[in-house]
């Protein structure tokens, strides 16, 4: 447990009201982030992986599952959808960040709700 | 220079003239090979089938669209096309080998006075021309049923394009539309190899995806998605708007040469065209 997450329950602790409202607020990043992945003009993502909660998903890809145990850094997962080939080369996955196929912030909202599964 | 060194520069030298001089017959043997061993249960004649060479399931309801076949009526409109005289009296048998009966497994091919690859329709388009009409649209209509009943009348017929080792120019276009299937292209940044050759028969939504091996026998194609029959540069298009790049022009000196590589990919396999796809 870092210093960090010390503070954040000691302060939950203190303000039980805004640890709710976090609470709600990522609940809310992650349905956001759900509807820009499963938009097929926005990620697209089921055309490849399946996923949780989405209908007729390809298997060009692997399926979207424990992802917080297969990317516990979060910026490690976040850069394989902004430019997949910097790790793989031969990656077939589109470069979500550095072709503009998402914003910025769609990509974080995206990153929010892969690591939910 | 010692021995050793003078070895390694040979050997050096004969890799790279084998890269810039690519053997059309070993790259073809080499994707067939590839692709029954990635589909060992599937009849190398099969894969002329597309997607229902493997897909079970629409196999079955594409069998039972063959019984009526929605190109029927394309190739009763080519074959009234292809038999109206132009008005200088000429018409199309007068362009074509054998009257342009059972002549579509020779095409592409390149020409070597011209110096460019020649398609069916391009051929088709050339002999309005050279016959003072104005040419037809490529993708669709008039040009596409001509097409097709000039593919119906080559049916069952192996696919025969030819280069020769010896013809740098039809090398050239070869290899250039060799490099466009492999090349990444659009902001999806996808090659068509990416999707048939590594990833052909995975599904992209609930769609499996074809095999270069096969790709071109059946040309003109009635699609559902598009409600008629169109051409392989049709299908050209299509595919490059779904990667998002910018489509080359229909029948422009780029999708002629990747025709060219498609075909000789699919030679030996026979001519199965027009046919349905879904």
């Amino acid at each position: 447990m870092t210093k960090h997450h010390v503070l954040a329950i000691l302060v939950s602790m203190a303000f039980p009201i805004a640890g709710l409202a976090d609470e709600t607020a990522i609940l809310d990043r992650i349905e956001q982030g759900r509807a820009v992945a499963f938009d097929r003009r926005k990620g697209n993502c089921l055309a490849c992986h399946a996923i949780d909660g989405g209908d007729l998903a390809g298997n060009y890809g692997p399926p979207l599952l424990l992802m917080k145990s297969r990317f516990p850094d979060r910026d490690v997962l976040r850069a394989q959808i902004w430019d997949a080939s910097v790790r793989l080369p031969s990656t077939r996955m589109p470069p979500y960040g550095r072709h503009r196929i998402l914003t910025e912030d769609e990509i974080d909202l995206v990153v929010d709700f892969i690591l939910s599964l | 220079m010692n021995l050793k060194t003078l070895l390694i520069v040979c050997a050096c030298v004969a890799l790279l003239a084998g890269v810039v001089q690519a053997d059309p017959e070993t790259e073809r043997q080499e994707m067939v090979d590839y692709f029954q061993k990635k589909f060992p249960n599937v009849e190398l004649a099969e894969f002329a089938n597309g997607i229902y060479a493997f897909d079970a399931n629409a196999r079955e309801q594409w069998i039972e669209i063959e019984d009526f076949p929605p190109y029927e009526i394309a190739i009763e409109d080519g074959e009234a096309f292809f038999n109206t005289p132009f008005a200088n009296g000429r018409g199309y048998a007068d362009c074509f080998e054998n009257g342009g009966i059972a002549v579509r497994q020779n095409y592409p091919y390149f020409d070597s006075s011209k110096g460019e690859v020649i398609t069916l329709e391009f051929a088709i388009n050339q002999c309005r021309q050279y016959s003072g009409e104005q040419p037809l649209p490529w993708m669709t209509g008039e040009l596409a049923a001509i097409s097709a009943y000039m593919s119906f009348t080559s049916r069952r017929n192996p696919l025969d394009v030819q280069i020769s080792n010896d013809d740098s120019g039809a090398l050239a276009a070869y290899a250039a539309g060799k490099q466009l299937y492999f090349t990444r292209r659009g902001q999806l940044n996808f090659a068509c190899s990416h999707c048939h050759v590594q990833s052909a028969g995975l599904a992209l939504r609930a769609d499996p995806l074809s095999t270069t091996l096969g790709q071109a026998t059946h040309w003109p194609v009635y699609r559902f998605k598009w409600g008629e029959i169109g051409t392989l540069h049709k299908r050209f298009k299509e595919c490059s708007e779904q990667v998002r790049a910018q489509p080359f022009e229909a029948q422009s000196a780029e999708w002629r040469n990747l025709e060219f590589y498609l075909t000789y990919m699919s030679n030996g396999l026979e001519i199965n065209g027009p046919a349905s796809r879904r």
